[in-house]
């Protein structure tokens, strides 16, 4: 009975279970950044071979189901020899899906910087990386503020797809509660769902923070 | 060309997946069960306006249990109807209402939704591995209990853990947000939760995690499965009494299902259903619980 009691008194497992969610959200949304910039670059970099095989990746990732992913990380990995600890599958299965939301975000906002640009930046004798560096991506990153944060807010959710794959996150120990307090579970979902949106909003913040301070007259 | 090209390859994934699916299924042959006695002309005997009346006038009843659980509930991809003790249960309940194996609508439950499924109607009874716990009694009516386990342990055989004392430290696994996860935490292991019960017994054969933790009579049925790669461990460390959920927007029903089940001891139905089922692991046939008393009216 009381579930309220349950919550307030396992005051610690629920705030362990938000951690656990915030540190999944925080590796892979920290590796899907890195992965998704290599990415977006190989795209629109003018080797043939990688601009290729980045299509395939965001092809293939964009277009599975993250459900589908996890299995595969989880279930087929291992009988394949292919195992980690349960944390770093949770984030690598996270990565692979989000990086390629992340490549497709930063691509759109590379596209936005005028070609002229990167012409220009070509003539005076950059190379490429020094075009991207110097020239293409402070600007792209201006404009891909937020649909990055889209794609963030997305992983900060995506992240309870792990309840199902033995991490203990906040969607994990909601079902824990809705089970031993059937009595009460308009309440426990209400709590769980608070705290999901105090973490999103921070996200949105955060982005509402950065548009706000990288914007420049152009 | 390029149409031609994404059309084979849309038809080879097609085939990969539809070959997937087949591989998967047809690893049971259980199936069967017990012969279950079906009264005739039954709705003469239940009083107007009860439950029981008007699930044995319309000759079906929706009845959700487990479809992973070999020897509890269970249905392969493949399968018609699931099998299993809780099967037999439903059964046996059914019967007595004069509606054949053939008229009960099987849904499956998982834990999660079996008070949702109760509350909303989804299904008429609940036979679902369902342990009786106070806060269920609140929001649902649970007769019974019909049969009593305790949660063990899961491992391959030769390993290292023989009792619960030696889970400590380990990773164990079990379905998510169930009451035996909190368990083998309180244990001191590191509880790992799985959507299923057969997606963690395969965590334990590829050695991911190091034991599967239930009760103990779903654990009997996957070493029934497995029998040289896994084995059932340790004395149970809790105890799980199995009823059979109702509305309680039918308080009636209580009753007819604790005298049924009741009935079922006497007249060695249910010793019947248990070997046909559990009993196939080679555990003996355990004495029956008595059934809890139904609350005043």
């Amino acid at each position: 009975m009381a579930s309220i009691d349950d919550i307030v008194q396992d005051y610690g497992i629920v705030l362990r279970a938000f951690l656990l969610t915030i540190e999944l959200f925080l590796v892979a949304g920290l590796a899907s950044l890195v992965l998704g910039v290599l990415l977006a670059a190989a795209r629109v970099g003018p080797i043939p071979v990688l601009a290729k095989a980045g299509t395939v990746y965001v092809a293939i990732f964009r277009n599975t189901p993250l459900l589908v992913v996890f299995i595969f990380v989880f279930i087929a990995m291992p009988r394949l020899g292919v195992n980690y600890p349960f944390f770093a599958k949770g984030c690598i299965a996270l990565t692979v899906y989000t990086a390629a939301f992340v490549c497709e975000a930063f691509r759109s906002g590379i596209n936005s910087v005028s070609l002229g640009q990167a012409e220009a930046s070509r003539a005076v004798g950059l190379t490429f990386g020094q075009s991207m560096q110097h020239v293409v991506l402070p600007q792209a990153l201006r404009a891909v503020v937020p649909p990055l944060a889209s794609v963030m807010i997305a992983l900060v959710k995506n992240t309870s797809i792990a309840a199902a794959f033995g991490l203990a996150e906040a969607t994990s120990r909601m079902r824990f509660f809705t089970n031993n307090n059937a009595d009460d579970r308009m309440l426990i979902f209400l709590t769980f769902a608070i705290g999901y949106v105090i973490i999103v909003e921070l996200v949105s913040l955060g982005s509402h923070g950065l548009e706000r301070r990288w914007r420049v007259a152009r | 060309m390029n149409l031609n090209r994404t059309r084979i390859a849309v038809v080879s994934v097609a085939a990969a997946l539809a070959l997937t699916a087949c591989g998967s299924a047809g690893d049971d042959d259980e199936g069967g069960g017990a012969d279950v006695d079906v009264k005739e002309d039954a709705a003469a005997e239940f009083d107007d306006g009860t439950a029981m009346k008007e699930f044995a006038e319309a000759g079906a009843i929706t009845i959700g249990v487990k479809f992973d659980q070999p020897g509890i509930g269970f249905k392969g991809a493949t399968d018609d109807a699931p099998t299993g003790m809780d099967v037999e249960m439903a059964k046996i309940l059914a019967g007595s209402l004069g509606i054949e194996p053939d008229g009960i609508e099987w849904k499956e439950t998982i834990s999660d939704n079996r008070e949702p499924f109760l509350e909303g109607g989804e299904v008429d009874l609940v036979v679902a591995s369902y342990s009786i716990t106070d806060e269920r009694r609140a929001v649902v009516g649970q007769a019974g209990p019909y049969y009593v386990t305790g949660q063990q342990l899961l491992v391959k055989t030769g390993s290292d853990i023989q009792t619960v004392e030696d889970i400590e430290g380990k990773e164990v696994c079990s379905v998510t947000g169930s009451t035996s996860l909190e368990n083998v935490e309180a244990k001191g292991a590191t509880a790992r939760g799985f959507d299923t019960y057969s997606e963690c017994r395969d965590q334990v054969l590829d050695g991911t995690v190091e034991a599967m933790s239930t009760d103990g009579s779903i654990l009997l049925g996957y070493a029934a499965e497995n029998p040289d790669e896994v084995e059932v461990v340790g004395e149970p460390f809790s105890e799980e009494r199995y009823g059979i959920g109702y509305s309680l927007e039918s308080p009636e029903m209580c009753e007819w299902i604790n005298e049924t089940v009741q009935k079922s001891y006497d007249d060695g139905t249910w010793a019947d259903a248990f070997e046909a089922t559990l009993g196939k692991s080679g555990v003996e046939t355990p004495e029956p619980p008595a059934p809890d008393a139904c609350p005043a009216a």
